[in-house]
């Protein structure tokens, strides 16, 4: 590269020394190259572009919160209408319960007595009958049976010829009575003087009364669908006054 | 002759050893190696005029690059060192442009 002259020896350092230098570019453009590709991401990056970057995925993660806060309001939302709607299926569940007992169209279980009337000689008329289940709805008997009946408020007693008829169905004796209700109170109403007892007593029959604990009230009444009466819209319930 | 050899022999050299620069270094170390390759050009360019001089190269290789850090340091301290190392890469390109156009004319007389 460069001509022999007189001062040789130093020509030859010089000469070398640019070598070097080259030699060194060569290395450190290698070196810068690979340090560029090796150092992806926030370590190659210059304080003004961190601080951009932080600036964008600090906005970014003020949206996400934003989105999450609005998505977990939204979960609320659905949980609670979920609850509420729990809450109304357990309530009409209630309701449903409720008046299937009172309707008799649900069987019963509960604390209450089993009254036996032995009438062999087929004294009592119905009029005996309907006085003790009365007595024993008074003393706050909740489910009713009469022999394979069960006595709901449109049970009807009627007599025909010496055969009692319970809602139309024959019972014969003995008749079994079973209440659901508090036994004790009961079982002290059926026998206060000149209650049912003594009325079966004098009428020439027997009633032993026996509280098991628990007793089943299993007889049902299939639901009659009303032809003339009809429920009142709940929508709108003072459009029909 | 010589120099372009060693320039290869340090290419091949980093491309084996794959160093990593350290850190401190890593905001000088491109801005360098641009300056560098100016005077590296510079000096083919001389070279093809006649009037190549080893110490002018060395002189002018060694201040390029120290002036080159420098500029960059001074631009780190002041927070413009983006701009700064930008408007250095611009000079020294356009440098480098200049210098190969008249390497051109040189070799293919056009």
């Amino acid at each position: 590269m460069t001509p022999q002259q007189p001062t040789a020896r130093r020509r030859v350092g010089a000469t070398w020394l640019v070598a070097v230098l080259c030699g060194v570019l060569g290395f450190a453009l290698v070196t810068s190259a690979h340090t560029n590709r090796a150092t992806t991401g926030l370590g190659a990056a210059r304080q003004d572009d961190l601080v951009r970057i932080l600036d964008g995925l600090t906005g970014q993660a003020d949206r996400l919160r934003q989105q999450a806060d609005s998505l977990n309001a939204g979960v609320n939302r659905l949980q609670s209408g979920r609850d509420a709607a729990a809450a109304a299926l357990a309530d009409a569940q209630r309701q449903v319960d409720a008046l299937g007992i009172l309707a008799g169209t649900a069987p019963a279980y509960g604390p209450g007595v089993v009254v036996t009337i032995s009438d062999p000689g087929h004294k009592l008329r119905s009029d005996t009958l309907l006085d003790a289940v009365e007595e024993l709805r008074d003393a706050g008997a909740e489910a009713l049976q009469l022999g394979t009946v069960r006595v709901v408020a449109a049970t009807a007693f009627t007599d025909s010829g010496a055969t009692i008829l319970a809602a139309g169905t024959a019972v014969t004796p003995p008749y079994v009575l079973t209440a659901i209700g508090d036994a004790h109170t009961l079982n002290d109403a059926l026998r206060i003087p000149g209650g049912v007892v003594d009325t079966v007593a004098q009428a020439g029959a027997a009633a032993t009364i026996a509280m098991p604990g628990t007793v089943s009230v299993t007889a049902l009444r299939s639901p009659t669908a009303s032809r003339y009466a009809r429920p009142v819209p709940t929508t709108a319930p003072a459009s029909a006054g | 002759m010589i120099a372009a050899v060693a320039l290869v022999i340090g290419v091949v050299v980093g491309l084996f050893v794959q160093p990593t620069a350290p850190t401190w270094l890593q905001p000088y170390l491109p801005i360098a190696v641009v300056a560098a390759l100016d005077a590296v050009f510079g000096a083919l360019r001389a070279h093809f005029d006649g009037i190549f001089d080893d110490k002018v190269f060395v002189v002018s290789f060694v201040s390029n690059v120290l002036v080159a850090a420098l500029i960059v340091f001074l631009g780190d301290q002041l927070g413009v060192g983006a701009a700064l190392s930008t408007a250095v890469t611009v000079v020294l390109g356009i440098r480098i442009f200049g210098n190969v156009a008249a390497i051109r004319r040189h070799l293919f007389r056009a």
